[in-house]
């Protein structure tokens, strides 16, 4: 790799300091913003300064930050609160839980600066409880920031107070929604409700509420320290800054990246995450996690912005981005995100709670053979009503990974329909295991491994496999040492 | 307060800001379908979950349908109610809706009063075009209550009615995703849990997901059993409503028809609550002056307020909810257990039979009277005081059955000597009647003056809390009065608190009192059915020629040939009871 | 400890806490990734190995522990900075290589297989 395409802004601490030790970040310029914010700064330049910076929310929608703060201070209420989203759910995605863990205090510091402008002084810390040393360090985080008067009372010898406390998330993905969060920490289901109002004016206890994800977060001492025309140089016309992804999937080198907006998807796939593993084709990668889009090699200069993903029908996201190879099944993804979201659902509204097991069972259908022609016309119908009226962001976005594998794969769709074949070879109901006569020698080992009995044949002869007996669970093509067992 | 103009499908209006989009179209003359919206003012309900999804439009601007429930208007908000992509998804809603319903309508308690049916066939639904697997939940049977969650279409009007309005918080959203439903915490039992079972949860469902536990049947095996002397009573509240399960416009009274009614079917004796009502006002009457008395007298073991215990709910209530007050509440019996408790004993006696052989059926605008009726300190020697609770739904049910038009029948008188009352009985059915009842009587008992006007129109309105300043002789009463049980917590807050000092407090489990209970035709989300029910009751008192429960002379005589005097002996033994401390959950 | 009144005690703390650090780089610094990812990945064990290896040769090594790498891949990862020289990030380490790194890396600055690449630009405040 030549040049260097990462550029570590949220993630500019993790790996580098001590997060148990508030000496560490604040010998890496750590509580500067907030000090430069109390003494130097306004709310209202502080607020300015977001806007101009350009910052939108990494938890997924993209909403300008400085935006939001600009809502929620315009309200005049006795009490504002600020939360910071760790309600991380998307499969294979942890962005914010590797920015916790190695860089407590940037979350911890943005909060606070949040208060100011907004002009609140509680702050609250939703975690889900999986994530154990996350809590732990945050808490020592929280410690030492008000044993050093950066947190608390009269922060940094001004009159701004900033208390902090940490709730638990129970696991449940839609939580991450902000109004289901907010319900959650007031100890009601964790289901949305109707906005509006937004939160910017009646949130957490009915206050109003600033809710940013933990990435967001951590840009912002960065943002403050260097300037937001610093900031706003990085990124795409649309869309400013880096963006952390939770590389995963076929890919070489998994894991967090950080790349500034506007980077292609060829440029993340291919260079910074070295390509697709052992070799194989690229098919697709998923942005969005379970509400977003697979995007496939004609999307692959794409500029990673917000506006842009959309145009795919995909969506950012929060920062999971799932890597396809050759052998991945299209439906079978489709149907495996499905069974994520028709699980997390809250089931508070039709479509979302009945719509999601209805789009799941008819994939499932459609991977056992027993699809239709209707079928696939009734997935389209349907997934664009629940597009439509769902509720929140979980059910609109819900048939994503559906409606984009259909737009590029439909083909793939067809052949598990008409053809009654799964191209990839994922979808076992669909797969025939078979006997290659020339290379078979006879030895037995399949059918001694088969569980059913289904395969017979003498020693030393070409071996068969019955194939209404067979329950395809590929033993014997593990077993065989010749190769002479083939699925297709 | 600012205005906000809005276009909906081509139509122009103003509406206050704040308004939502069903306010508006409403005001347009144009309908949205809803399901699970229901805004019930004067109870101070509003479900507005906006979960079903059916009455999304669509919002010029916005990416997606909005909820018109839900959606507030914004100034030049242009809406359209009925282009093709609305339709298409409504159309899918009630269709995912349906894939999850089961469709037996034809055996449902709550069919042709369904709302989703009503939408079904307002679309035309004739297929399904997304079938797959269905609910499967167990079903909960309380004595009161029916709980089949199959039918649940999750549109939370019982978790808002239990919670917000009745603050029982026993109905709540449980488990997630496909399996998503409202239940008591822990799924445990309705019967197990801090249910009153005032049925008000039955009232708002809009499916048959919550029904009474119908008895009609036991009422015609008892009617047909030659060997029974069966007996039946009527509560106030069921002639204002019966006549609505028949069709006919809600504001008349029924209680003519109902007598004849009843006849029909063949009850030997056609008895009303109404005569247990002013037997209900000479005891807690007598036990409040009582009270009142040695608590002016500066008695400290008496405790005041004294408040009213013939609602089942509200006592059921209070033990769960208020153990601490256990002491306060009358011990008088409900007019219900007062009348079964003379039903088998006095009149048994007059009629020289025992109580074994005698069936007495009530029928009540409650569903918490079916619970009463099976408590067991109502029963001697195992032989319930009632035998059989129906709610007015399953008369109206009962006597379509038997192939009788209500609406047909003349008018007809009650037996007596239980069927006699005065005015001040059936306006028990309205919240403040029984306060008003017994100021009528306490008044002119403890004064020994006549009273120069009956009616106290300080308790006689629709408001879910009502305070008055009484005079009474040389004394000022303080008095409370609360129907809806969110209502009665914050009373008895108010009593725990010692924020304000009552004598006397009546409370009804429901809003508006017995006429909106648990147990009548449906009202549909209209609230005027209940002023007119509540008219009806008052213009029922105020055409009486007594209108004070101790110038009933059947009660004068059951005093004189059978109970001596209020609080005697035999009084205490028959007509009060006990309460019992109940777990808060 | 003191709190904090103003920027200025803020960048005095800054600056005293940098030249302590100074006085510390003539030894080498073995910083162990300890994420949960990490940790799950062994990189306590790396830790503790490293340092027995150390007191066993009685070398004089600093040691401290950060969040993520981001190097899932290669999990679990060290970084390690000898005197004088840039931090180099080693990975797929189990206990054996560890110690071999303070054998040959940090007593005689011989590199070893495993080297990860840094393909970022890291912003500092």
């Amino acid at each position: 790799m030549s040049e260097k395409k990462q550029i570590r802004i949220a993630t500019r601490n993790s790996g580098f300091i001590d997060p148990e030790n508030i000496d560490s970040y604040i010998a890496a310029g750590g509580y500067l913003a907030l000090a430069k914010c109390i003494e130097e700064m306004t709310p209202t330049q502080v607020i300015d300064e977001m806007k101009a910076s350009g910052l939108r929310g990494r938890g997924g929608a993209g909403f300008p930050t400085g935006v939001k703060w600009g809502f929620a201070a315009g309200y005049k209420s006795d009490t504002k609160y600020v939360v910071c989203n760790a309600d991380e759910g998307d499969p294979g995605a942890f962005m914010d839980r590797a920015i916790l863990e190695g860089d407590p205090h940037s979350v911890l510091e943005a909060m606070a600066i949040g208060a100011y402008a907004i002009g609140g002084n509680k702050g609250t810390i939703y975690i889900r409880a999986e994530y154990p040393l996350a809590i732990k360090r945050l808490k020592i985080a929280i410690e030492q920031a008000e044993e050093k008067g950066v947190l608390g009372k009269g922060i940094f010898g001004s009159d701004f107070n900033f208390d902090l406390d940490i709730k638990y998330g129970a696991g449940a993905f839609v939580c991450g929604e902000e109004t289901a969060l907010i319900n959650s920490m007031e100890g009601m289901r964790g289901e949305p409700y109707t906005k509006p109002p937004f939160p910017a004016e009646s949130g957490y206890w009915s206050k109003p509420t600033i809710v940013n994800n933990v990435e967001t977060l951590a840009a912002i001492p960065a943002i403050i320290v260097k300037g937001a025309n610093w900031f706003n140089k990085i990124g795409s016309e649309t869309t400013k800054g880096t963006k952390v992804f939770a590389l995963a999937g076929k890919i070489n080198n998994v894991g967090l990246i950080e790349v500034p907006m506007g980077i292609t998807l060829r440029e993340v796939i291919m260079d910074v995450g070295g390509g697709v593993a052992k070799g194989k084709e690229f098919k697709a990668v998923q942005t969005g996690g379970p509400s977003g889009g697979a995007l496939t090699y004609k999307d692959l200069d794409v500029k990673i912005d917000y506006e842009s993903l959309a145009a795919c029908q995909s969506i950012m996201g929060s920062g999971g981005m799932i890597v396809m190879d050759e052998d991945d099944c299209m439906v079978a993804v489709s149907k495996f995100f499905l069974d994520f979201t028709m699980d997390e659902t809250c089931g508070k509204c039709t479509p979302c709670r009945i719509g999601s097991k209805r789009i799941y069972e008819t994939l499932d259908k459609i991977t056992m053979g027993q699809g239709t022609m209707d079928d696939i016309e009734n997935l389209k119908l349907l997934a664009v009503a629940i597009k439509d009226t769902a509720l929140c962001g979980l059910g609109q976005t819900m048939p994503n990974p559906v409606l984009s594998t259909m737009r590029v794969f439909e083909d793939e769709y067809k052949a598990h329909v008409i053809d009654k074949k799964c191209p990839a070879g994922v979808c076992s109901s669909l797969l025939e295991f078979v006997v290659v006569d020339e290379k078979c020698v006879g030895c037995t080992l399949c059918a001694k491994i088969c569980p059913v009995d289904c395969i017979s044949g003498k020693v030393k002869e070409v071996h068969v496999i019955d194939q209404a007996a067979c329950i395809k669970c590929g033993a014997c093509l593990d077993k065989c040492k010749f190769d002479a067992i083939i699925k297709r | 307060m600012s205005m906000m103009n809005i276009t909906i499908d081509g139509k122009t209006t103003q509406v206050p800001a704040g308004s939502m989009i069903l306010d508006a179209a409403k005001q347009l003359d144009i309908t949205i379908p809803t399901l699970c919206f229901l805004n019930l003012d004067v109870m101070k309900y509003n479900n507005m979950a906006a979960s079903c999804r059916v009455c999304v439009v669509e919002v010029e601007g916005r990416r997606n349908l909005a909820p018109a429930c839900a959606t507030p208007v914004m100034d030049g908000m242009v809406v359209k109610t009925n282009t093709m992509r609305v339709l298409l998804a409504r159309r899918t809603v009630l269709e995912l809706l349906l894939s999850n319903h089961p469709k037996d309508c034809l055996v449902c308690a709550k069919s042709g009063e369904c709302d989703l049916q009503e939408l079904a066939e307002n679309f035309g639904i004739r297929d399904i075009s997304y079938p797959g697997v269905m609910s499967t939940f167990r079903k909960d049977i309380s004595p009161s209550i029916i709980r089949e969650m199959d039918k649940c279409v999750m549109c939370r009007r019982c978790e808002t009615m239990c919670n917000e309005v009745q603050t029982c918080g026993v109905l709540s959203g449980v488990n997630r995703g496909f399996d998503a439903v409202v239940a008591p915490a822990f799924e445990m039992n309705l019967e197990d849990s801090a249910c009153t079972n005032c049925g008000q949860c039955t009232q708002v469902c809009p499916v048959g997901a919550l029904v009474e536990h119908d008895h009609t049947w036991k009422v015609i095996q008892a009617l047909v059993d030659p060997e029974l002397v069966t007996v039946v009573q009527t509560a106030p509240a069921v002639r204002s409503a019966i006549g609505e399960a028949f069709g006919m416009e809600p504001g008349q009274s029924f209680t003519g028809k109902m007598a004849a009614s009843l006849r029909m079917l063949g009850f030997d004796h056609v008895f009303d609550t109404d005569f247990a009502a002013d037997l209900t006002i000479m005891e807690e009457g007598s036990e409040f002056l009582d009270r009142l008395q040695k608590f002016l007298d500066g008695d400290k073991n008496v405790k005041l307020p004294i408040m009213t215990s013939c609602c089942p709910g509200w006592v059921k209530f209070f033990e769960h909810q208020f153990p601490e007050l256990l002491e306060i509440p009358s011990t008088a019996k409900s007019p219900q257990q007062m009348f079964g408790a003379i039903a088998k004993s006095y009149y048994a006696e007059l009629l020289g039979i025992p109580r074994e052989k005698m069936v007495v059926v009530s029928v009540m605008p409650c569903l918490a009277k079916k619970y009463e009726a099976s408590r067991p300190e109502f029963a001697v020697n195992g032989n319930p005081d009632v035998d059989i609770v129906i709610s007015s739904r399953e008369l109206g049910h009962l006597l379509k059955q038997m192939n009788i038009d209500l609406s047909k029948l003349p008018d007809e008188d009650f037996d007596n000597p239980l069927g006699f009352s005065t005015g001040a009985a059936p306006i028990f059915g309205n919240s403040g009647g029984v306060m008003e009842a017994a100021l009528r009587t306490a008044y002119e008992v403890a004064t020994g003056e006549t009273l120069p006007s009956v009616e106290f129109e300080a308790v006689r309105t629709l408001t879910g809390v009502k305070t008055a300043e009484i005079q009474v002789g040389p004394h000022t009463l303080n008095v409370g009065v609360a129907s809806g049980l969110g209502n009665a917590r914050e009373l008895l807050e108010m009593v725990k608190s010692g924020e304000k000092q009552f004598h006397v407090i009546e409370i009804m489990a429901c809003p508006g009192g017995c006429i909106g209970g648990g147990g009548q035709p449906y009202h549909h989300g209209d609230m005027e059915i209940l002023k007119k029910r509540n008219q009806v009751l008052y213009n029922e008192d105020a055409g009486k020629p007594q209108r004070k429960s101790h110038e009933n002379p059947y009660i004068v005589e059951l005093y004189e040939k059978y109970l001596g005097k209020p609080l005697s002996e035999k009084a205490h033994k028959l007509l009060h009871t006990h309460y019992f401390e109940r777990e808060k959950m | 400890m003191a709190k904090l009144n103003s920027i200025t005690d803020l960048k005095k703390l800054r600056e005293e806490l940098q030249s302590a650090a100074e006085t510390q780089t003539g030894k080498p610094l073995v910083n162990v990734s300890l994420a949960t990812c990490s940790v799950a990945s062994g990189g306590r064990d790396i830790m503790e190995a490293m340092k027995a290896e150390v007191a066993s040769l009685g070398l004089d090594v600093n040691f401290m522990q950060s969040g993520c790498m981001t190097f899932c891949y290669a999990e679990p990862t060290v970084e390690i900075t000898l005197p004088g020289k840039e931090p180099v990030v080693f990975g797929y380490l189990d206990t054996d290589k560890a110690k071999l790194l303070v054998q040959k890396y940090i007593k005689d600055g011989e590199l070893l297989d495993g080297v990860i690449p840094v393909g970022y630009e890291r912003v500092v405040l």
